[in-house]
């Protein structure tokens, strides 16, 4: 198949990712919305590193998979200290600081 | 000249120093007895001197790349790893009396871990500033970003801290996924993740998917600097985190995001046709500049928390620096070091004085400062110097930086740059007239609305004393004496 197929589908995955961001509340739902662009990268990295016979791309995809593990686990630690605290993890019901 | 894997290691030694005092902090916290946050704070005090030493015995003017083409050696790397292992060191000393770090009036079980994640994001701040290739790049600010979350998240049972946790790993997270499809488009179109050939690649490559790479990457870099419109999490999580992991993030990333801001896009693998000469992305660089400090000087205008007024201050700052990255040059560069070099002293010091005000009592408000200036004379005498010198006013180290900044965007102007780096060049210094509105502010609130608060004496901690007169002291003696640092800035700028 052609690179651009990938490429078309890693952007559809990142628009999907950026809309889920923007339109859910739900600090889970977001959570998993910033996988969806991360894995967009990842897609890209891998289409173009096949493309391009380079194998910098897969390391790359390999790294960003470790520290989106990372980002994850943390982020929903924090999402339970949260909890813990508020009983909700709506974006829209946690903000009391002043804007 | 490029090194392989194990001749690499005798360049690493800062990072390797750092290493083994997070293994330290982590033996020691996993050990059975409760540590105390003295052994712990020296313990990570000792690591990063120690890393500060090691960085300036070993530098050379020789630029070396590491690991392949995963590292640069250079002065350009090593400057910013003094500015944040500085940044760093004073972090350590001022969390010892803050309640919100390390809850020293309870028990202090917590230091261990604290100091271990501090000086991890110190390490990472390391890698962004040695970053010579996307992959580097994006491990250090994911590292230095996860680390941030869990420290802007540390005050046990504080709903606030847990607020700005929440917001800071919600929108970092937003921002690092854009960045990193930024990134792995420039991937595909410079068919290289080393950031010298991205760079040339930049200059013949069709300028439109350029742009919108170039510029998805801004919101991975923006977004640790914070400026608009990557800027939203800052006030929040500024005045939610701990004292001093707010001074912390108010200076060290944003060192690193510059750093790699100034080595992504600008000119500075030798090679004059960068992307930094394109006009979209110039113009791209200069309205995100304006508007920084526009908004951040505006949003500060009606804030009652001490905090975050410092917040919004310190986004309009990363405006200014911006504009010295948009003029670009050795003129641009040199100003963007300098300023950043007087910029972690001056922001430190205002938020040490707000931690040494939290420590006795103290609440955040400016209305809570009232007759600061008769209770705690020193803290008062230290914050005024640094919002002077926030302001830009001689004889404040601030104001050099200030003039060599507005200098380089003259000089691009003069030089063929146009008639929109006047603009923002009036537009900063209207800019530096609005911030002295709020700041005075403050310093009125301290020194002269104190009829109603008492006058008695609060003492200050031993430890927060020295901080603070030990960042006040360079704030003054770099704004009538400051050719050392215009010479060690001159150097590591020289190195290209």
């Amino acid at each position: 198949m052609p690179t651009l197929y990938y490429l078309y589908l890693s952007f559809a995955l990142f628009f999907i990712g950026t809309a889920g961001v923007l339109l859910r509340r739900n600090a889970l739902i977001v959570l998993m919305a910033i996988e969806l662009q991360l894995n967009a990268g990842n897609l890209a990295l891998l289409a173009f590193s096949r493309s391009l016979g380079d194998l910098k791309g897969h390391v790359f995809a390999f790294f960003v998979i470790a520290l989106a593990a990372a980002e994850a686990a943390v982020g929903l630690a924090i999402l339970v200290g949260m909890y813990r605290t508020r009983q909700t993890i709506n974006l829209d019901e946690v903000a009391t600081m002043k804007r | 000249m490029t090194l392989a894997n194990l001749p690499s290691f005798r360049h690493l030694v800062p990072e390797n120093i750092l290493v083994l005092g997070i293994l330290a902090l982590v033996g020691l916290s996993l050990a059975r007895r409760p540590a105390s946050r003295r052994l712990a704070g020296a313990i990570a005090f000792l690591a990063c001197l120690a890393a500060l030493a090691a960085t300036a015995l070993t530098a050379e003017s020789q630029p070396r790349v590491l690991f392949h083409g995963l590292l640069a050696r250079d002065l350009f790397g090593d400057f910013f790893k003094y500015l944040g292992l500085v940044t760093t060191a004073f972090v350590i000393l001022v969390a010892q009396r803050s309640r919100d770090a390390i809850d020293y009036r309870n028990e202090d079980r917590e230091a261990p871990e604290f100091y271990a994640l501090l000086l991890s994001a110190a390490l990472a701040v390391n890698l962004m500033a040695a970053a010579s290739d996307l992959l580097t790049a994006y491990v250090g600010l994911e590292l230095v970003s996860v680390m941030s979350y869990i420290l802007a998240g540390f005050t046990p049972g504080s709903r606030r801290s847990a607020e700005a946790a929440l917001k800071y790993v919600v929108y970092g997270g937003v921002a690092s996924g854009a960045m990193l499809y930024g990134m792995s488009l420039l991937y595909g179109l410079a068919a290289s993740t080393d950031l010298a050939t991205i760079g040339r690649a930049a200059a013949t490559a069709p300028a439109l998917p350029v742009l919108f790479a170039a510029v998805l990457c801004l919101a991975g870099f923006g977004f640790k600097i914070a400026v608009v419109p990557f800027h939203m999490w800052c006030p929040d999580v500024y005045e939610g985190a701990p004292t001093p992991v707010t001074a912390f993030l108010s200076v060290a990333p944003k060192a690193g995001g510059f750093a790699l801001l100034l080595r992504v896009f600008g000119q500075i693998s030798g090679h004059a046709q960068g992307l930094a000469d394109r006009s979209p992305w110039l113009l791209v660089l200069l309205v995100v500049a304006a508007t920084t400090m526009t908004w951040g000087n505006l949003a500060a205008l009606g804030q009652q928390n001490l905090k975050r007024l410092l917040a919004y201050s310190s986004i309009a700052q990363a405006g200014y620096v911006l504009l010295g990255v948009a003029a670009g040059g050795v003129a641009g560069q040199e100003a963007v070091l300098f300023y950043l070099a007087v910029y972690l002293f001056i922001s430190l010091a205002a938020f040490t004085a707000v931690a040494a005000v939290a420590d006795s009592g103290g609440g955040e408000s400016v209305a809570e400062y009232a007759g600061l200036g008769y209770r705690m004379p020193l803290v008062a005498f230290v914050l005024s110097v640094a919002l002077f010198a926030l302001t830009g006013l001689p004889p404040t180290a601030g104001f050099i930086g200030k003039y060599y900044l507005f200098a380089a965007l003259i000089e691009r102007g003069h030089n063929g740059g146009g008639a929109a780096f006047y603009i923002v060049a009036v537009a900063a210094v209207l800019n530096s007239v609005v911030s002295l509105y709020y700041y005075a502010r403050v310093l009125r609130a301290m020194y002269i609305d104190s009829a109603s608060a008492t006058h008695q004496t609060v003492a200050v901690a031993a430890v927060h004393r020295v901080v603070l007169v030990a960042l006040t002291v360079p704030t003054i003696l770099l704004g009538v004496y400051w050719s050392p640092l215009r010479d060690l800035v001159h150097a590591a700028v020289g190195t290209w």
